[in-house]
């Protein structure tokens, strides 16, 4: 393999990896502070075509973002309202909200379905982007690219340096204790998990509007699914969510370079199957490699409803 | 003066419950509207035309039947698991691993068989590849605590990848003029239908295992294990109850549960291995088994409830061209209702006289 090949691997494996980062560095966010929202994928796809039809009535990509991140954050809002004020089972109600974002995309989705707008082109960084091979791997990507390298230093610098995060974690691992701190458990979750799931909306804004510009059905294809994954393999660390969305987008780099190449190294059904397969295996090894020290890793209250309050 | 007060009460009464779900059904059937007029329709015609589909005739009212029998199986696979809050949310990919162990059967084994043979040996295969399929998940989860609700995810986009394989490729009718699907079953592997109906044998799965559901969970041993495992699991370690056991035990019957599902649709309705297979209603199963709160007789109304949602929306997209995923958004917006009924019929409105 040449260097052109291995750059070309890389640059692939940043884009594929972009969406499922920042889908799952906001379920971290809702996680740290207690609340598990398995309804990324539906988010995620209502972020992908609100930032669609936006960009396509407006002919503009930053109001597609925003968009996205709104709609995507309003569900994330209804989880919270079921998972915090009336504590349904976090299990149930998220994955009811994963269906509803899947059944109301593909539904409110059809007259978009193969339609043409605007969409993200290649901005290169000056200077930067003439480094010799990095320099076109790292800069010269499209700008929401650019902004997941910035996100993740900002989400481990929030979550680790700052009251909010302080607050964020205390809220997770013991809501009673900072209940009795004088900090607002549910405001908390609320402003977290509605975060979470703007970054969701994020994520899959960049989908249709960058990466693989256009609305089709379904078209995250349980990246949704593999980000909630991720924020298991990252220990709820954003840093070891870049490291894990990383090797998810050199899995997919390198099944879409075999194929695109038509080495047939594997059948191509096998190698369709490597991002799931890949994404259980991490799973595995996480769980192994981490044993016991797994359960102080996830935030304590991860899932159960607080009630202590008003 | 006074006042009005919420109070919560230890029981919620049961007739609080169906009043639960009446206005759960009510508020989603308006949340429905509400998308219709987003998506610029009528929902007063939308909601006729869908009306009119479940109950325009007789075989309208038959298919509702023929969608519940797989979400009846689906619903209870996710019910056997649940009960020791195991979340198995890959009911698609076993139903698919269940349609391709009986069409491994009904293909190449059932010239080799005596005809009586075949449909028992189907069943037996379905059940055993979606009960193993479901298994992988359950040993991950038993031996190394990895979550299964990932894994079962993960292992449906695997199964369904590995169902279009092979009916685009080694199983795909060699006379079928490219059309993506496996040969047709030979009689000898087709479910007898019903009453005229499209209505399968599959509905007798579907009641038994209800049934055999409900009695196992509640007189035998296996079934108090389950109930005391799930609502606490320390007593039932204390008690010294083969915990990990248990869960393979109840991923295994679980993904059984769904594979029949996928024998039914393979055997009962398509006759082949074909891109119908997997149409969701593994993922349904689970709205319906948390609006029957896993109760093996709710799930059987709550499976004849969706499936006349499903077949009033496939009417949907034939008369008014919208799309038939209408369904799953009434399925997940009622699920929202009923969870926040729930919330509300824990609690009673009194009055109170504000002390000073």
């Amino acid at each position: 393999m040449n260097l052109q090949t291995l750059a070309f691997i890389l640059t692939v494996a940043i884009q594929s990896s972009a969406s499922v980062l920042f889908a799952t560095i906001g379920e971290i966010f809702a996680e740290r502070g207690g609340v598990l929202n398995l309804g990324v994928e539906g988010m995620m796809l209502m972020g992908a075509l609100s930032g669609f039809a936006t960009a396509y009535l407006t002919q503009s990509l930053a109001l597609g973002l925003l968009a996205a991140m709104a709609v995507s954050g309003l569900l994330a809002l209804i989880h919270g309202v079921f998972a915090i004020t009336l504590g349904a089972n976090q299990v149930v109600c998220g994955l009811s909200l994963a269906i509803l974002g899947i059944g109301l995309s593909s539904f409110l989705g059809r007259p978009l379905v193969g339609k043409v707008t605007v969409r993200f082109s290649a901005w290169p960084i000056p200077i930067l982007s003439d480094l010799p091979v990095l320099g076109p791997v790292l800069f010269a990507q499209v700008p929401p690219i650019y902004l997941g390298y910035v996100l993740v230093p900002a989400a481990w610098w929030v979550l680790f340096h700052t009251r909010a995060g302080l607050n964020l974690r205390a809220v997770g691992e013991n809501p009673a204790a900072a209940n009795t701190a004088g900090i607002g458990v549910a405001a908390t979750r609320y402003t977290w998990t509605l975060c979470g799931g703007m970054l969701a909306g994020l994520g899959g804004a960049y989908l249709s509007l960058a990466y693989t510009p256009g609305w089709r059905e379904n078209m995250s294809s349980g990246q949704g699914w593999i980000a909630i994954a991720m924020v298991i393999f990252a220990l709820w660390n954003p840093w070891r969510a870049a490291l894990g969305t990383l090797l998810f987008g050199l899995v997919n780099a390198l099944q879409f370079t075999l194929e695109a190449r038509q080495i047939s190294l594997l059948p191509s059904y096998l190698l369709r199957m490597l991002p799931y397969l890949f994404t259980i295996l991490i799973l595995v090894l996480t769980t192994r490699s981490t044993g016991s020290r797994k359960r102080s890793a996830a935030p304590a209250s991860l899932g159960i409803p607080f009630e202590g309050e008003g | 003066m006074m006042r009005l007060r919420l109070e919560r009460r230890p029981v919620p009464p049961r007739a609080n419950r169906w009043g639960g779900y009446g206005v759960a059904v009510v508020a989603a059937f308006c949340m429905g509207g509400v998308v219709f007029l987003l998506a610029g329709a009528n929902p007063f015609a939308a909601y006729a035309a869908m009306a009119n589909g479940v109950f325009g005739s007789l075989d309208d009212l038959a298919e509702v039947v023929v969608k519940a029998i797989p979400l009846v199986l689906c619903g209870l696979a996710v019910a056997v698991a649940a009960k020791i809050r195991l979340w198995n949310v890959g009911g698609e990919g076993q139903l698919v691993l269940g349609g391709i162990g009986a069409s491994a059967v009904a293909l190449f084994l059932a010239p080799r068989l005596p005809a009586s043979g075949v449909l028992p040996l189907m069943l037996v295969a379905a059940f055993l590849t979606g009960g193993l399929w479901a298994l992988l998940a359950g040993l991950l989860k038993a031996k190394l605590a990895v979550n299964e609700i990932l894994t079962t995810l993960m292992l449906n986009y695997v199964a369904i990848l590995w169902l279009e394989h092979l009916y685009f490729g080694p199983w795909r009718d060699p006379m079928g003029m490219g059309f993506p699907g496996t040969a047709m079953f030979p009689d000898a592997a087709r479910l007898p239908r019903l009453l005229g109906t499209r209505i399968h044998f599959g509905i007798v799965l579907g009641l038994t295992a209800a049934v055999l559901l409900l009695a196992a969970l509640s007189r035998t041993r296996w079934g108090y294990e389950m109930r005391v495992i799930g609502e606490s699991p320390k007593a039932a370690q204390y008690a010294g109850m083969p915990i990990n056991r248990t869960i393979l035990w109840a991923m295994f019957l679980s993904g059984g549960l769904a594979g029949l599902a996928g024998m039914g649709e393979a055997s009962g309705i398509h006759y082949r291995l074909q891109q119908g297979l997997a149409v969701g209603y593994g993922y349904t199963g689970i709205i319906v088994a948390a609006l029957a709160r896993l109760h093996p007789g709710g799930i059987v109304l709550a499976a004849l409830f969706i499936a006349g949602i499903l077949v009033g929306g496939e009417q949907l997209q034939t008369v008014m061209h919208l799309p038939a995923s209408v369904g799953l958004v009434l399925e997940a917006t009622l699920l929202f209702f009923v969870l926040g009924s729930d919330y509300f019929s824990q609690y009673r409105i009194c009055r109170r006289t504000p002390t000073p």
